[in-house]
């Protein structure tokens, strides 16, 4: 193997790991970022003349560690010196464990910590868990970068300043957290994956990123059903990703995608993950709504009364409106469009999703599909007026044209 | 690590004598139980923002108004100063003071520790 690919290799496997050890080691963020940086870069220049050593991210880790360990023994020093007391831990009193598996799994509750504001969860988990330069993080979320690494910065300093542990919860904060976790590696995923302008293929990278965290939380946690339930949702709906838009960006809706161009690889890693997961919570409900599509051999053949009752089930666990509006669309294919329409009113009299375009654009599919064209146009017209992005818009123009003309 | 725990809430909030006198005990409940776990180092509810001044200096001039810094729909009401492990331990102390169903509690660590 070329020192390239071997580096690559190991910074894919390696990075976290690098970091999280150092973290738990010195308490310091910056330190362990820093001391893994140039521990790759010592690999590059002895790598190519000494050739690549057996386990490449052992030989990393015990660099980045003796450099962490020779930079806290300079600033005792130097401490020392100032005639203060030292607050750095003496080197020797540091214990270093090669790779405990469990850092990675601190590291992903402490980037993830409720007291951290939302962005600077997905940023740091994206540059410390997954290795991503602030410069790719600030490309994947369309800002400049030095707005990427206030964020980054920011985040650090209240991890210190506010002392918010590092470690994995205890038990009772854990089902709480663990949903932060995976609230995070979801927001990801569909960051990437509503992304349908020209910058797709950039953002893709994050659809790809949240599928491999989502893989290693369920290494790190395999008692955790919501984790498996989250892989299961990301394969599954990503084994459709490049059927749902056509070649010129239009939508191509569920019933109309080429399924014979499905990933069947993620749909059946997606179907066994939920074989080994008999309950769980809503990632996993999701999943399985998920997996009655990757089934179905055939849109006509979808089993529309199983995804009814299973979105019944998930308003029953985590009520909202974007989770009734969906148990609409599946009730009204399960027990026909009236059946529908009457959830859709309900809705409506709630006013919970008042100007939002997906309200109208249910409702005139299913007053289309009773035939009541005129009404369906208005309802069109109304969808058409809310929504925001052009393939939408597109899509309903569509859809509205189909209608014909006014009568 | 020691923290400062701003106790916020309207203090215009209409409640019954009961409600009142029901926060007032548990409050006190809290207080022993955070003082005997050695959590909690001082405290104090302050007196209605009516009675608060503010003062600026500017220039070598001083100018003294009337009531608190900043209007506001929650007002602070008293304060604890914590000595906590770490951010979940004060989070946890913090999330079982009465005033967190009906107000708001910022918690925040002391600059220099």
């Amino acid at each position: 193997m070329t020192v390239d690919a071997a580096l690559t290799q190991a910074f894919r496997s390696g990075w976290g790991r690098i970091v999280a050890t150092l973290i738990r080691t010195t308490g310091d963020w910056d330190l362990a970022e820093e001391c893994a940086q140039d521990a790759f870069a010592r690999a590059l220049e002895v790598w190519a003349r000494d050739g690549v050593p057996d386990s490449p991210v052992a030989w990393l880790t015990t660099v980045a560690r003796n450099r962490a360990l020779d930079r806290l023994r300079r600033a005792k020093t130097e401490a020392t010196k100032l005639k203060e007391v030292a607050s750095v831990p003496a080197p020797e009193e540091v214990a270093v464990d090669d790779d405990l598996p469990d850092d990675r799994l601190r590291l992903m509750f402490t980037c993830c910590h409720p007291a951290l504001p939302t962005e600077g969860r997905v940023a740091l988990t994206l540059r410390t868990v997954a290795g991503l330069t602030t410069a790719e993080i600030a490309r994947m979320f369309l800002v400049p970068e030095p707005t990427m690494a206030k964020r980054l910065v920011r985040a650090k300093h209240k991890i210190r300043a506010a002392g918010i542990p590092f470690r994995v919860p205890p038990a009772h904060l854990r089902p709480e957290r663990l949903s932060g976790v995976l609230a995070v590696i979801y927001l990801l995923f569909t960051e990437g994956y509503a992304a349908t302008s020209g910058d797709r293929l950039v953002r893709r990278g994050l659809t790809d990123e949240a599928i491999r965290l989502s893989r290693l939380l369920t290494t790190l946690a395999p008692d955790e059903p919501e984790a498996r339930g989250l892989l299961a949702l990301l394969l599954l709906q990503d084994s459709r990703r490049d059927t749902r838009v056509d070649g010129d960006g239009r939508i191509v809706t569920l019933e109309e995608q080429d399924r014979a161009r499905w990933d069947s690889g993620e749909i059946e890693e997606g179907l066994a993950l939920l074989a080994r997961t008999p309950t769980g919570g809503p990632y996993v409900l999701q999943a399985r709504i998920a997996a009655c599509h990757a089934a179905a051999p055939t849109a006509a053949s979808t089993d529309w009364p199983r995804i009814a009752s299973l979105y019944g089930q998930l308003a029953a666990l985590t009520p909202s409106p974007v989770v009734a509006l969906n148990r609409a669309v599946a009730v009204g294919m399960a027990e026909g469009p009236e059946a529908g329409l009457t959830l859709v009113s309900d809705l409506e009299a709630s006013g919970a999703l008042v100007g939002n375009h997906l309200l109208p654009a249910v409702k005139a599919d299913l007053l289309r599909r009773l035939g009541h064209a005129d009404e369906a146009r208005t309802a069109y017209e109304e969808a058409h007026a809310l929504a925001r992005n052009q393939p939408e818009r597109d899509h309903l123009a569509s859809r509205m044209a189909a209608l014909g003309t006014p009568t | 690590m020691k923290y400062l725990m701003l106790i916020c809430g309207d203090e215009n909030l209409d409640l019954s004598p009961e409600e009142t006198a029901a926060i007032g005990t548990a409050t006190d409940a809290w207080v022993r139980e955070a003082t005997e776990r050695g959590v909690r180092l001082d405290g104090n509810r302050l007196a209605r923002t009516e009675t608060a001044t503010s003062i600026r200096s500017r220039d070598g001039e001083l100018l003294v108004t009337d009531g608190p810094f900043a209007e506001t729909r929650e007002q602070v009401g008293g304060y604890d100063v914590l000595e906590c492990a770490d951010l979940d331990e004060a989070l946890e102390v913090a999330s079982s003071h009465p005033v967190a169903r009906i107000g708001t509690i910022e918690v925040r660590p002391f600059w220099d520790q």
